[in-house]
């Protein structure tokens, strides 16, 4: 069959589809929802049936993935990496129960925060839960471990997780699909309670047995064709040769390169390897491998996109041991993005560049769309807290964190999904006043809701503005759990009525919209208010799509 | 052969399709191909772009390293050159020559000819101009790929089909714009 062009994301959904996939629980997150997407569009999976609906939140999702490998079926669910934080307490506890269908977590880290607030390795995860892992270098390896990963995953009885970076994801590249399995049939576990109802009782049992199965798992790891060896190829013997090893260096260097960063040190040696190295794509560390590299090198380099996970993993805490360079000593910045670049000048070569960026190029971060909503909203509440100098805005994750940006710098905070009102409800606690709160409708079910509890429980002095443009909208205009019924459930959490509100944000509606601001604020208590017009972008295509 | 070519532009001018119609030419072709680009509503209106890497060989890296790309590609005059330290010595720019100006600080368009002035090898065409008079103007981004077209290692009709298959979903007036757009983006040298 001819390769086809494929996106990481789409590879990882195709190979699902193809492994037999039953359901895949998720939350939009970029670079994670084009997995998801994909899935929602594929006539196969249509067929199929495949349940890809989008969760409330990374949490539901991936304890709904659970609930389906139970029933025996083969599940995925898919999230950003900071999304995996929401879902760690599910996650850290199927590593207890181990699962029946095959699973596959997907966790799409973002080194360098190309759309994130923290570059989280989610490798620590997977050590922390004790479960196998895979990080794959390319969209071939990343469709082939999922295609695999099923089988390894219930022949393991474990989940297996799957980590990507946005480069990763984000990057296309020609990828061989294989056959359509069958998916499989309803098969509980018999004895299934032994494994699920985790009392402390089972739970120190099944402890013990995760405890068993490492050894497994670095078996599977130490024989998987996505770790390997390889020996110096290059024409030029180490030391040798008129290029010099790191930093001056003479002793002999042995090279660690993990996932993507394999191509980047491979970019360096077009013409073969100068070095020894250890691919490694798949966790936890083939330890075999590691002493058959350590043994004829004096000193290691490791190269890994995120945190020095290995590196600390091969050095100790106290680096006594192994002489390891990489993120920790400087060799490799401690943050960002690995690049060809980086790497090169690790390996003691020099970057070659003949311009540079002139000094008139200006910046040009990302905007609100013109016509958005989040835009009038912003409008009215910086004209309303004019008059209240000592205001502060607790802001969430969405497209209105770009009211941080000129021209509104509107707000105040943007910490993780939800913290919007929990926090307003903090500060106001402290003395904040006015305290605000915005957030989007999809943030606001997403982890917004029980903030909103605590808030009523508390009657906390709090403006909360829920800006509902009826969409997911920073990750491209995804369902919103909730679209129509943000109004009913803020009732339902037992908002008081004559304080929550619903208003157009419409220029013609922006005095009434400053007006209810104003009056609330005044209110010593929980105030919503629900301004709810349609995102432009998912408008704008569905207008588009009626015409075709 | 190696060809590394690097896409600018602003969120929502279309750089990405210009990625899609090469990378199906270049599909076509039997090359190996890698794409890796920054996307998502979060970009609108910012920066974006994309590497794009195509050789008879199969590609290591997914990023360009610096000093080494063939050619840069850029729906916008300013945003070609945030890229420079990318384009080898003797790399084309290849850009259109209209400013998209949606912050304060946007220089002077004769501070940026000045750097253009300072380049070997460059192509500055007025896609919107071209698209204005061709009656295609959702198709500027098109142009800029046929003004670029001579520098690309695909032959000119592996476009033309690449379009065909990137724009055969919308029709055949889709197509049929767009291949005169690629057309008249060609034999701009300067």
């Amino acid at each position: 069959m001819k390769k086809q062009l494929f996106l990481g994301d789409e590879a990882i959904a195709q190979a699902a589809i193809d492994a037999g996939l039953s359901g895949v629980y998720s939350y939009p997150g970029t670079p994670s929802t084009e997995i998801t997407e994909y899935i929602q569009n594929d006539s196969t999976a249509k067929e199929r049936g495949i349940h890809s609906q989008w969760c409330c939140n990374e949490k539901t999702a991936l304890e709904t993935a659970l609930g389906m490998s139970y029933a025996g079926k083969r599940t995925l669910s898919c999230m950003k990496h900071v999304g995996l934080n929401v879902a760690a307490d599910a996650f850290m506890n199927i590593a207890m129960t181990g699962i029946n269908g095959g699973m596959i977590i997907v966790s799409a880290d973002d080194p360098s925060m190309h759309s994130s607030q923290n570059e989280q390795d989610n490798r620590v995860y997977g050590n922390f839960a004790m479960l196998p892992m895979f990080e794959p270098s390319n969209q071939q390896e990343a469709y082939d471990m999922v295609y695999e990963g099923y089988d390894l995953s219930e022949k393991l009885g474990y989940p297996v997780l799957l980590r990507i970076t946005t480069r990763m994801a984000h990057s296309r590249a020609g990828v061989q699909t294989r056959d359509l399995q069958l998916q499989n049939t309803l098969h509980a576990e018999e004895d299934a309670r032994q494994k699920y109802v985790l009392l402390p009782a089972i739970a120190r049992k099944r402890y013990k047995v995760l405890i068993e199965k490492q050894q497994e798992f670095l078996e599977a790891s130490e024989n998987s064709k996505y770790n390997q060896f390889f020996p110096v190829t290059g024409n030029r013997q180490q030391g040798t040769g008129h290029r010099s090893p790191v930093a001056g260096s003479p002793r002999k260097l042995g090279i660690i390169a993990c996932g993507i960063a394999f191509n980047y040190f491979r970019e360096n040696y077009p013409d073969g390897f100068e070095h020894p190295v250890l691919k490694i794509s798949q966790y936890p560390l083939p330890k075999k491998l590691l002493l058959q590299l350590t043994k004829s090198c004096e000193e290691i380099l490791v190269l890994e996109d995120g945190y020095p996970v290995v590196e600390e993993q091969l050095k100790g805490y106290l680096g006594l041991g192994l002489k390891v360079r990489g993120r920790l000593d400087g060799t490799l910045s401690r943050d960002g993005e690995l690049t060809p670049d980086k790497v090169r000048k690790a390996l003691g070569l020099e970057p070659v560049s003949y311009y540079t960026v002139p000094e008139i190029v200006a910046m040009r971060p990302p905007a609100l769309c013109v016509g958005c909503g989040h835009r009038d909203v912003f409008e009215a509440l910086n004209d309303v807290l004019k008059e209240y100098p000592t205001a502060k805005v607790f802001s969430d994750i969405g497209c209105y964190t770009l009211g941080a940006l000129p021209p509104f710098r509107a707000i105040d905070s943007c910490v993780d999904m939800g913290a919007s009102i929990t926090m307003a409800r903090g500060a106001a606690e402290g003395g904040i006043f006015p305290s605000v709160a915005v957030i989007g409708d999809s943030t606001f079910t997403h982890s917004g809701m029980t903030g909103l509890l605590d808030c009523v429980n508390a009657n906390a002095n709090v403006v909360i503005i829920i800006s509902d443009n009826e969409t997911t909208g920073m990750t491209g205009g995804q369902d919103s759990a909730a679209t129509g019924r943000i109004h009913e459930i803020c009732k339902g959490i037992g908002v008081n009525p004559e304080h929550l509100h619903a208003i157009v944000p419409l220029k013609k509606n922006s005095e009434e919209m400053k007006e209810l601001i104003r009056k609330e604020i005044e209110y010593p208590g929980v105030s919503v208010i629900v301004p709810c017009r349609e995102c432009i972008q998912t408008h704008a295509r569905k207008v588009k799509s009626k015409k075709q | 052969m190696k060809t590394d070519i690097i896409l600018a532009g602003v969120g929502g001018q279309g750089i990405l399709s210009i990625a899609a119609v090469i990378g199906e030419a270049a599909l076509e072709d039997g090359l190996f191909m890698k794409q890796t680009e920054v996307h998502g509503m979060s970009q609108r209106g910012g920066d974006v772009q994309s590497h794009l890497r195509i050789s008879d060989q199969p590609i290591a890296s997914d990023l360009i390293p610096l000093g080494t790309a063939d050619i840069i590609i850029s729906l916008e005059p300013m945003e070609a050159l945030r890229y420079l330290p990318y384009l080898k010595k003797d790399g084309w720019v290849v850009t259109n020559s209209n400013p998209f100006k949606n912050i304060s600080d946007y220089p002077e368009s004769e501070q940026i000819m000045e750097v253009y002035n300072s380049l070997p090898n460059k192509i500055i065409i007025n896609v919107e101009q071209i698209a204005k008079d061709l009656g295609a103007l959702r198709s500027s981004n098109v142009i800029l790929l046929g003004a670029a077209s001579p520098h690309l290692p695909i032959d000119f009709f592996k476009l033309e089909n690449g379009i065909r298959r990137i724009f055969g979903k919308k029709g055949k007036d889709v197509v049929e714009t767009n291949l005169k757009a690629l057309s008249a983006g060609v034999g701009h040298e300067n």
